[in-house]
């Protein structure tokens, strides 16, 4: 027999008023307001933005405030967003070369055109907390210095002058970008859109998975070759227009890992490469995502399948931080009915193992039960 | 005439980069001490949507998805029937219409001159000084390498 069982409602309404005034807090403390966000927690920001797969800051604050702060809940609400708008196409490729560069490194080459420009980094403080910036003082204007023109080509091309790293990464010639927001994931995929799948993969998933091939599962050797932080602009092909219009600038972190590779029977010794391209300033992930780039190039690399970074169906099925809080969090909803179900199945195997394992007790109990 | 056209359109193009790239809170109060008119039918919009951003593998590579950024539209009508359009990153929505009305605009030889020194110039001249100061505070971050002699000659 199912019984269906309704109610619950009010409880529901009041949790979710509750919600509402545990969210603001102490009405004495001033509310927050978006720019406060966007301004002050821009990294937070940055990460909503990129696994939430929708740049737009003032809609990742509005995430963030309306979430208290829980980032996956705040990339949840950015998601079911952005399915509520039409789309107008798909942007002409950006080109990070010619990116307005706000922090550029190379692990790889001390001088290189264009320099070392470490910009607003964490690397080389202390990590010591500051009270200062809790009694909320001025700061003091950043010291500028005469800018120079030099061109800041990517190390990748300058490596590859010498002919020992692999090329940019060429699909076949009619290969059309895959897009996970069409079709659903299938496998094994295209490079392409295994990068689109990481670029707004969880960033902790890809943290412990980039990790992992460092430990040995899978190890790849990488060098950080490259990162870049900055702003590039944006162009879309539209048919009103003779040419592509121009819609603004975003900012994006690349990271260009480089692994040594001894060679295999599909492809000689040199330099393979690892590829990183997120939304905002996200250097963990952008490196991340290019160690997962890497250790998932396997196959195609000749390269034994071993270990879990390197498992395509594994990594880029459980990257995705809004299913994975979806299907987790589900088991909390009422499961009153299965759970009766089987909670009549333990209890008839256990009396089942009783009987067979101690039947005189098992009699005994049935015997003290009438 | 093919050539001057390819100046026309790149001309044209760069004032929508400038117009894109600008804040709506600019572009309202340059358009206010410009005295630029804003009647104008709107055919489109304005209208929020996505677009995909696309990268390429390893920087210079095949492309592939990387995600969604919020754009907002707008195609107008001037009465004297140039059409404007205007695509922007984000949903601001009165500074899409006003910079597809300022393309119609800029269309008309008789208006051009004033759009560029009224709007676009200004403007520009806004987004080069912060883009220059950026420049010069990320200089300031370059890492100067020295070499230290060790041992003798």
């Amino acid at each position: 027999m199912y019984v269906a069982v309704k109610g619950g409602e009010a409880a529901i309404a009041n949790a979710h008023s509750l919600l509402a005034d545990r969210r603001r807090g102490d009405r004495s403390v001033p509310a927050l307001r978006l720019d406060q966000i966007v301004e002050q927690l821009a990294l937070g920001v940055d990460r909503v933005m990129s696994e939430g797969s929708l740049y737009d800051r003032e809609l990742a604050a509005l995430a963030i405030v309306q979430a208290r702060g829980d980032l996956i809940e705040a990339i949840f609400l950015v998601r079911a967003y952005r399915t509520t708008l039409p789309r107008f196409g798909y942007s002409k490729a950006i080109d990070t070369a010619t990116m307005l560069v706000e922090r550029r490194v190379s692990a790889t080459y001390k001088d290189l055109p264009g320099g070392q420009l470490l910009g607003p980094t964490f690397d080389y403080t202390h990590r010591l907390l500051d009270p200062e910036l809790a009694a909320g003082g001025d700061v003091a204007e950043p010291l500028q210095r005469e800018t120079e023109t030099q061109a800041m080509p990517r190390v990748s091309a300058i490596l590859a002058r010498e002919g020992l790293i692999e090329p940019d990464g060429e699909m076949p010639q009619d290969h059309v970008p895959g897009d996970i927001t069409r079709e659903p994931l299938e496998f094994p995929m295209a490079r392409d859109i295994r990068l689109q799948a990481l670029s707004r993969g969880d960033e902790g998933f890809l943290l412990a998975l980039g990790y992992s091939t460092q430990r040995g599962y899978a190890r790849n050797h990488p060098f950080v070759g490259e990162i870049r932080i900055g702003e590039v602009e944006l162009e879309l092909d539209v048919p009103e227009l003779p040419f592509a219009v121009p819609l603004g600038t975003v900012r994006v972190t690349e990271c260009q890992m480089v692994n040594q590779f001894k060679g295999s029977a599909k492809a000689p010794p040199q330099f393979t490469r690892g590829y990183g391209l997120v939304f905002g300033q996200s250097e963990r992930k952008a490196m991340a995502m290019a160690l997962c780039d890497r250790a998932l190039r396997a196959a195609e690399l000749g390269e034994d399948v071993v270990a879990a970074a390197q498992d395509e169906e594994f990594v880029i099925s459980h990257s995705d931080n809004v299913q994975a809080t979806g299907f987790v969090e589900h088991l909390k909803l009422p499961h009153y009915v299965d759970f009766q179900a089987e909670l009549d199945l333990v209890r008839r195997m256990r009396a089942e193992y009783d009987a067979r394992e101690n039947p005189v007790k098992a009699d005994d109990k049935r015997e003290a039960a009438e | 005439m093919r050539g001057q056209e390819a100046r026309d359109q790149a001309e044209r193009k760069a004032a929508m980069a400038t117009l894109a790239q600008s804040s709506g809170d600019d572009v309202v109060r340059l358009w206010n001490e410009s005295g630029l008119p804003s009647e104008a039918e709107l055919l489109r919009g304005p209208e929020t949507g996505l677009v995909t951003v696309r990268g390429r593998i390893g920087g210079g590579g095949s492309p592939f998805n990387v995600g969604e950024t919020t754009v907002t539209r707008a195609t107008v009508r001037l009465p004297s029937g140039q059409v404007g359009h205007c695509y922007a990153l984000g949903r601001d929505k009165q500074k899409a219409r006003l910079a597809a009305i300022a393309d119609a605009l800029w269309q008309d030889p008789a208006r051009r001159a004033e759009v560029e020194t009224g709007l676009i110039a200004p403007l520009r001249s806004a987004l080069a000084t912060a883009h220059e100061r950026r420049r010069a505070e990320t200089a300031a971050t370059k890492v100067d390498f020295f070499t230290m002699v060790r041992g003798e000659d």
